[in-house]
């Protein structure tokens, strides 16, 4: 009874500690992209008309839909939880799916519309690039810098996501011990985040 | 040391929550087709804030967790904030 009692106050713990080294390497993150949200701001400061022209050459529909596709996402993976928290594994295991479509979507999105740059030759280093407007090759640059950048965290948040899949499949991620789903969870709300700015800043403003 | 009792947010908030969200993105969207020139920037970033502050608190469970966690996520936030306004004192007084 004591053993059991004591187990469950470790377990407390760790998890605590678990969320909290989650949460500084999330800080991490957001300075990562922050260098880069700064270096966005200075140069559309200071070449504000190219950053408007450039800007329009984006497809802001696709990136709304992305953006519902993410927000989307985000409130499945804390629905994960909720149902993981609950004992109803087999909704978790839905939910966590879902939020797999989702990402999956997303990256499809992102497919098409880096492809339609690319048949405009519109890629870093391209010829058409380099004699584009110096503010409209930054706008670019920024652009594929940023939205890769992003992707990749995508990419890996769905490697994470299909991680947990696998346990909560195989009970090892459970209604006692869920702070791998929760810490997954952080980090998709993290891609979903970023997202939030770099939605309005690359498609919206123009 | 008191024990605490996990908190587990309903389905329905959760919902709540992306409604508000979603139609957060609406406006956004809305305004900035208006080109209001730097209006609507100002406008799209302060719905992006919101939106942020949403998530944190709610799918990021930020409202439950300890005083400590909410003044390291505030603190770090503020830091971010102070780092770009030094760098805009500095390159428009340059």
């Amino acid at each position: 009874m004591n053993m059991s009692i004591q187990e469950n106050h470790n377990d407390h713990i760790d998890s605590e500690t678990g969320k909290l080294g989650m949460w500084i390497f999330l800080f991490t993150e957001l300075f990562l992209f922050g260098g880069l949200f700064l270096v966005y701001a200075v140069f559309r400061a200071k070449y504000s008309e190219d950053f408007h022209s450039a800007a329009r050459e984006l497809n802001a529909f696709i990136g709304t839909m992305n953006t519902v596709f993410l927000l989307v996402s985000s409130m499945t993976v804390a629905m994960a939880i909720t149902a993981i928290q609950k004992n109803q594994k087999k909704l978790a295991m839905f939910l966590v799916s879902v939020t797999l479509l989702l990402a999956a979507l997303f990256m499809m999105n992102k497919f098409f519309e880096w492809s339609h740059k690319f048949e405009f030759k519109l890629y870093p280093g391209s010829e058409v690039l380099k004699n584009l407007p110096r503010g409209e090759l930054l706008f670019f640059g920024l652009y594929f810098m940023m939205t890769g950048l992003h992707a990749l965290h995508v990419l890996i948040g769905m490697i994470l996501l299909s991680i947990n899949f696998i346990k909560i499949k195989a009970g090892k991620v459970n209604q006692a011990h869920y702070l791998l789903l929760e810490n997954s969870g952080l980090y998709w709300h993290l891609v979903d985040l970023i997202w939030i700015f770099l939605f309005p800043l690359l498609y919206l403003i123009t | 040391m008191k024990k605490e009792e996990t908190h587990i947010s309903s389905y329905t908030s959760h919902a709540i929550v992306l409604i508000v969200l979603l139609f957060l993105t609406a406006i956004s969207v809305l305004v900035t087709g208006w080109h209001f020139g730097p209006f609507s920037v100002a406008v799209a970033l302060i719905i992006a804030s919101i939106k942020v502050r949403t998530v944190i608190t709610h799918f990021m469970h930020m409202k439950f967790e300890s005083l400590f966690m909410k003044l390291m996520v505030t603190g770090v936030f503020v830091l971010f904030a102070l780092v770009i306004i030094i760098t805009f004192i500095d390159y428009y007084l340059r």
